[in-house]
């Protein structure tokens, strides 16, 4: 990206002065080196979503932007309904609700030795990946619809988990506000065999060792020590999600003149909040909300059953889940005041600091926990939100890695069985339905995580606590 | 002018974009299809054993392109089915087309990915300079 078309606010702070019909300005958080590598897209787009009606502040993009739909994947754009805002489909994005929970499972690495490949082998089986896979559950309308409403909290009042499991949720596992009326038949259709699938893509689940802790103090707090065996779950709200964004975009494309919405880019498809196409947006994004939360809940479940019967004594315990595709009410200080807003966050993750009231008593005063998912050779690690988060982009931080390539030429440049045995020579277990899966989603094809991690931690949107590295990794 | 029909993947940061291109905006529409199914699986590689039938509206002929392809996202997941046979009547930005596939079957199709939707981004439906028609899009995987 041209670095000229920025204002360098500080090292890890780049402007873009509004120009045209940008009501706010932009801003990205990042480093040189990869503001440099960034996609000149993410700069049109970010610019782009300064446009929207009742956009508060700044837009915003995380250190791993890149070229997204409308929003920029790592933007982030808050809308105060009193002003005229807006709530965006296209800024939810069609995975809505995507996110990653980490669970502690008590084991140190010495107790995975002798058991990986009979724990890897019984992941695979249990755990529905790609696509066509199908769960064990089928839910009927009026259960189906409990599902929407109750989010992980349906999931756990079934036998899916534990109370506890629900305290280290976002919302606490239950997004309020969600209206399964407006959920359309074919969008519960689509999710009929779905409850409890891992899905494809850059969807994985992973067995994980602490190798690092950069933050001793919050790393306590959290219970994560070097050595220690952690699970991570990457998915999102599946095939209901997917028809939930399609049928809402294509409706705010349609809608947008009517409202006197001009779209910069059609994908930013969007309708006032407090318009009755807003408010049925808003009540089938959180029923979709609720469907990701209930169904990483299951395959939390399935994941402990495996655990149980490879490695009894594991206990795994939720650390934290965190959403990356959402649209949320938060509170936050602007100019001064308090005030609510619709918080927009598409690709990127809620980074809450100390002392806010949302977080669980136990973790309050360390701060969100942050779960940043790396591709499946490299690493994954856990943050904590800070004050200055707060401040800088509305108590947000980076999501992943973020692709350095697409598809296309990762399939050019990688066979699927050579990265699998490569990673094997490492120490790393892959199982996936698709090899060409598995090259499309090589190693080689992201960023480097670490990276993108040091900037969000110089940059002041979330710490920087640990690192963990995959052992195992079930790819969709 | 038959073999003016043909589809391709054109790259996107983290997606894929899909194109179809043909003699006719009816045979861009029944290539871009392929592409789609080109995403996830070898094309070659599904039956065109059974068929369904289905039909979209929209206001415009690039609306008519995402519904279209939305439609087929639709069908392959409630279906648990791929395609590789489409056949597109378009009448005033009205589609009633027939697609021909076979039930997935992981372990012969080896799916690569599931497609989550088809976007507005890179949305194009235009008749080339040679009087051939191009239709795209990118698909979210």
């Amino acid at each position: 990206m041209d670095l000229a078309l920025f204002e360098r606010e500080s090292e890890f702070e780049w402007r873009i002065k509004p120009f045209g019909k940008m009501r706010v300005p932009g801003m990205i958080f990042a480093s040189e080196a990869l503001m440099r590598e960034m996609d000149a897209k993410v700069y049109e787009q970010v610019a782009n979503v300064a446009m929207l009606p009742g956009i508060v502040k700044a837009s915003f993009a995380m250190p791993d932007a890149h070229w997204g739909y409308g929003f920029p994947i790592g933007g982030v754009a808050a809308f105060d309904a009193g002003a005229g805002g807006v709530v965006s489909a296209g800024g939810v994005g069609f995975d809505i609700s995507c996110g990653v929970r980490t669970l502690h499972t008590g084991l140190r690495v010495e107790d995975i030795g002798k058991v990986k490949v009979r724990l890897a082998d019984a992941l695979f089986n249990n755990i529905p990946a790609g696509m066509g896979s199908t769960g064990a559950i089928r839910l009927k309308t009026m259960e189906m619809n409990a599902m929407l409403k109750g989010g992980a909290r349906w999931a756990v009042e079934r036998g899916f988990g534990t109370e506890a499991d629900l305290e280290r949720i976002e919302e606490g596992g239950c997004m309020r506000g969600a209206d399964p009326a407006q959920v359309s038949d074919q969008a519960k259709k689509r999710q009929r065999d779905e409850m409890g699938t891992l899905g494809s893509g850059n969807h994985y689940l992973e067995i994980q060792q602490v190798t690092d802790v950069y933050a001793p103090e919050i790393a306590a707090v959290f219970g994560v020590k070097p050595g220690d065996i952690m699970a991570s779950i990457h998915c999102g709200s599946r095939g209901l999600g997917h028809q939930i964004g399609t049928e809402f975009l294509r409706r705010m494309v349609l809608a947008a003149p009517g409202y006197g919405i001009e779209l910069p880019d059609r994908e930013l498809a969007c309708a006032p909040i407090d318009s009755p196409l807003g408010q049925d947006y808003l009540g089938a994004m959180r029923a979709a909300v609720n469907c990701a939360l209930a169904n990483r809940q299951i395959l939390t479940h399935l994941t402990r059953e495996v655990f149980s019967q490879v490695l009894p004594q594991a206990r795994l315990q939720l650390l934290y889940d965190v959403s990356h595709n959402t649209c949320k009410i938060e509170e936050h200080e602007v100019a001064g005041r308090m005030k609510k807003l619709h918080v927009h966050r598409k690709g990127a993750t809620r980074a809450f600091g100390p002392g806010h009231p949302d977080l669980p008593c136990e973790l309050r005063d360390a701060g969100q926990p942050v779960l940043i998912g790396g591709s499946m050779g490299t690493s994954s690690y856990i943050l904590a939100g800070t004050e200055q988060g707060m401040q800088h982009a509305f108590g947000s931080a980076c999501h992943g890695a973020g692709r350095a390539m697409s598809r296309h030429q990762a399939l050019r440049n990688w066979n699927g069985r050579n990265v699998v045995d490569d990673l094997a020579g490492r120490g790393i277990l892959i199982r996936s339905p698709s090899m060409r899966g598995v090259a499309e989603e090589a190693p080689g094809a992201y960023k480097d995580v670490s990276e993108v991690v040091d900037a969000a931690d110089h940059a002041g949107l979330a710490r920087k606590v640990a690192r963990v590295a995959p052992l195992i990794c079930i790819k969709g | 002018m038959a073999d003016m029909a043909r589809w391709e993947h054109f790259p996107h940061q983290a997606d894929v974009g899909v194109r179809g291109m043909g003699a006719t905006l009816e045979q861009a529409f029944e290539q871009v299809a392929l592409a789609l199914t080109a995403v996830i699986a070898d094309p070659a590689e599904v039956a065109p054993q059974e068929m369904i039938r289905l039909s979209c509206a929209a206001p415009d002929a690039e609306l008519l392109l995402v519904d279209w392809l939305n439609r087929l996202i639709y069908e392959m997941a409630t279906r648990n089915m791929l395609f590789s046979r489409f056949e597109v009547h378009l009448e005033k930005n009205h589609l009633a087309a027939q697609a021909w596939g076979e039930a997935l079957e992981a372990g012969r199709h080896r799916p690569a990915v599931e497609v989550k939707g088809a976007t507005y981004t890179a949305l194009e439906v235009a008749q080339q300079p040679d009087g051939g028609w191009l239709a795209q899009c990118v698909v979210d995987v």
